[in-house]
């Protein structure tokens, strides 16, 4: 499951959290409150750890597993922060044709993890796309913005270390 | 009453029913049964299973019959081929992805889903799925889970988030990695479930049981060094008979006498006896606290769900609570100090069981606050309903055919006080009638207290007494003691006394009660059934206040002393501590 708890330490600020209280007493009591305030708490914080999903169901007063419910429901909440390094493996279809799924494979191997998490030490997050316009590059790998193209899985390690 | 009358025909059949009835209760009422699953009245009213569906004459498509109103002249058809071919698909594709292991399996032939495949003539599932294992959560000390039996009906999350208030299940991730579980996925026994267990006799499938106790209980009796004693909670002899297929209701106290010994226990009290133990130590509380100006109300303390709901959700109400352990305890307590020390038996060498409607019990019995001075626990297995029927089954006894027992006299007298605790209400009106007679100082006091009698999820009463009005509150269900307790913390509701039940009716429909089916609790008052059979056994009782049982004279005298007094604050009483929600 990509989506599950992440390894990350908590390091929400006092002011962002502040921002998410006067968020959830603005919504308070309105029905549907809980989307708008998870959106916001995202924007707020970049991901819905479990610390701040805690604050949006006591503030709210609703369950957790009504917030985790609707957090692990919509594509648009990530459970995970974004790594300094920011790994995007184009799962299109030029690319898949050309082995993406062999370099995705060799990326979870090398950092062990799978898409939608990062590692423990926040270093790297992996992510899926759909086409990054590169089709001739085929298979396409993105390392926040720089492209590796034509990639084949025994490249992916040195590619890997190269970012400390 | 002046309700506003709807006709229609279903099957051409014309019924007149009341506006607002669902298509699927009127067509009952016309001798027509409508398969259902996911729908649980007043719990789960989703119309999402779709297998209920029917033709509705002038509706494009087929209509979810247990959400869909009436509405005068409508044409309701129930078995048009249309309709099967629907329900036998929509079963079918539920049947794809659960995981069939029926003869091995704890519910077994008590499953709903397989009833269903049997009802809609299901003779293969064209679509099973071969690669499905076992998903077994079983953190908790009173619940296992298997996610592969799961049909995502939702009656457990909907029992858990609505009737209980507590939400620690729900649906996690989408699509058909959908699954229900707590958040974060964590484990049961690391969020606030209060272990209540509404969400197995919800659950139409073996999807959730109780964990089974039994081979404990069953390797104490066959160790000759064990002497093990047993003894079941009030509620457990007017539900038992269910178990073997008896009506709703019946009372089988002496068959469930005779079933305990015969399953080789050294000897079967009844936890009725400590019941009425709680009722002279709480009412001694209750008193001190009125006239001595305590902190009130005073809330009741019986139900270990209530509890471990205060100890997470109210923790600011703990010195409201009754210090008095539960009778389950208490049960044990006396066991393992009086009847011990009178016998001569090392308490070390007694082993407890108590038979309880209730899975929080079993969460109970390892509190640790619990410890006796002696060093023992009181109780070192609870078992439900549920698991003392299959023991019974399991050991050859044809239970109807079985002849009266008696109660081991020693801890086996009770009263009818005692006997009505299974019901919400029971509690507190045995409370009244000893604390009642105590006020009054005399037997003019009344012995029925019919106010706080019945179903209903909140009942109040007051009671002019010499020299002050005594205000209760009886609640069950922990949505009610949820409102009780907010009127209470804003200053909008004042009482006295207080009886708070975790499970909606009290024990008689507790969580490790025998399982109905949807299709009985939907058209029944399984509860209404069962409390009634606790009021008749009341009011033929010999003794109906606690304070009269021989039993309870005879071991204050002989050995607690007063009630109240120090030996029987160290056996009969506990503390509560604040638990942490989250684990973050």
């Amino acid at each position: 499951m990509p989506n599950c708890k992440t390894v990350v330490p908590y390091r929400g600020t006092p002011e962002q959290e502040e921002r998410l209280r006067q968020v959830i007493a603005e919504h308070k009591g309105q029905p549907g409150a809980t989307m708008p305030v998870l959106q916001a708490a995202q924007e707020i914080f970049g991901y819905l750890p479990e610390e701040v999903q805690i604050m949006v169901a006591e503030g709210l007063d609703i369950p957790l597993s009504e917030v985790y419910g609707v957090a692990s429901f919509y594509a648009q909440f990530t459970l995970n922060p974004k790594g300094k390094y920011q790994i995007s493996i184009c799962l299109g279809t030029a690319c898949y044709v050309k082995g993406a799924a062999a370099i995705l494979n060799a990326v979870e191997q090398k950092l062990g993890i799978v898409p939608g998490t990062i590692t423990p030490d926040g270093k790297f997050s992996l992510d899926s796309c759909r086409c990054v316009g590169a089709c001739g590059l085929a298979p396409v790998m993105m390392i926040n913005n720089d492209v590796y193209g034509r990639l084949t899985p025994d490249q992916v390690g040195p590619i890997l270390d190269m970012y400390k | 009453m002046d309700e506003k009358m709807v006709s229609l025909r279903i099957n051409n059949i014309p019924v007149t029913v009341p506006a607002g009835t669902t298509v699927l209760e009127a067509a009952r009422s016309a001798g027509f049964n409508i398969p259902s699953l996911c729908f649980l009245k007043d719990v789960n009213e989703i119309g999402a299973c779709r297998i209920c569906v029917v033709e509705v004459k002038g509706a494009k498509s087929l209509v979810a019959s247990c959400v869909y109103p009436v509405a005068e002249g409508m044409e309701v058809f129930t078995n048009t081929e249309r309709v099967r071919k629907s329900r036998q698909l929509t079963l079918e594709l539920i049947l794809s992805n659960h995981r069939m292991d029926c003869l091995t399996c704890a519910r077994n032939s008590e499953c709903e889903l397989r009833q269903l495949a049997s009802d809609l003539g299901i003779d293969a599932v064209r679509y099973a799925s071969d690669n499905m294992y076992p998903q077994i959560e079983d953190s908790a000390p009173h619940l296992v889970r298997d996610n592969s039996k799961c049909v995502l009906c939702r009656r457990c999350t909907a029992v858990c988030r609505a009737t209980q208030e507590v939400g620690v299940i729900g649906c996690n991730d989408r699509g058909f990695a959908t699954h229900i579980g707590c958040a974060f996925d964590r484990d049961l026994n690391e969020v606030d479930c209060v272990s209540c267990g509404q969400c197995i006799v919800a659950c139409p499938t073996g999807a959730l049981s109780e964990k089974d106790d039994t081979g404990k209980v069953l390797a104490a009796l066959a160790d000759p060094k064990k002497h093990v004693v047993v003894g079941p909670a009030p509620s457990i002899r007017v539900t038992l008979g269910e178990c073997f297929g008896m009506p709703i209701g019946t009372n089988v106290e002496g068959k469930m006498v005779t079933a305990l010994r015969r399953l080789g226990f050294d000897k079967v009290f009844d936890v009725d006896t400590a019941a009425d133990f709680t009722i002279m130590e709480e009412g001694t509380e209750f008193l001190s606290r009125l006239n001595g100006g305590g902190k009130l109300p005073l809330i009741t303390s019986c139900s270990p769900g209530w509890i471990r709901y205060m100890e997470q959700h109210a923790p600011d109400m703990i010195s409201n609570v009754s210090t008095c352990r539960s009778p389950q305890q208490m049960f044990g307590a006396l066991v393992k100090t009086y009847y011990a020390e009178t016998m001569g038996i090392d308490p070390d060498d007694i082993f407890v069981v108590s038979i309880m409607p209730c899975t929080a019990k079993k969460y109970e019995v390892r509190r640790e606050e619990q410890r006796l001075p002696n060093g023992c626990m009181p109780v070192d297995v609870s078992l439900t309903t549920r698991e003392l029927g299959r023991m019974i089954t399991q050991a050859g006894m044809l239970f109807d055919h079985l002849p009266d027992g008696e109660f081991d006299e020693m801890l086996g007298i009770s009263t009818g006080a005692a006997a009505i605790f299974g019901a919400s209400g029971g509690v507190m009106e045995a409370a009244l009638r000893t604390v009642v007679e105590e006020l009054t100082g005399g037997d003019m006091a009344p012995m029925e207290y019919h106010e706080v009698r019945g179903m209903e999820g909140v009942k109040e009463a007051s009671y002019e007494l010499p020299g002050r009005t005594v205000r209760v509150c009886v609640a069950s269900g922990l949505h009610n003691v949820k409102l009780v307790l907010d009127g209470i913390r804003d200053g909008s509701l004042h009482y006295d006394f207080v009886e708070f039940m975790a499970c909606p009716g009290g024990c008689i429909n507790g969580g490790g009660q025998p399982i109905q089916h949807a299709d009985v609790r939907n058209f029944t008052d399984i509860k209404a059934l069962r409390a009634a059979a606790l009021y008749k056994q009341d009011e033929g009782m010999e003794y109906r206040r606690s304070h009269k049982n021989p039993v309870v004279q005879t071991v204050y005298h002989s050995y607690l002393g007063e009630p109240g007094g120090h030996k029987a604050h160290e056996l009969l009483h506990c503390t509560y501590i604040k638990q942490k929600r989250y684990r973050v």
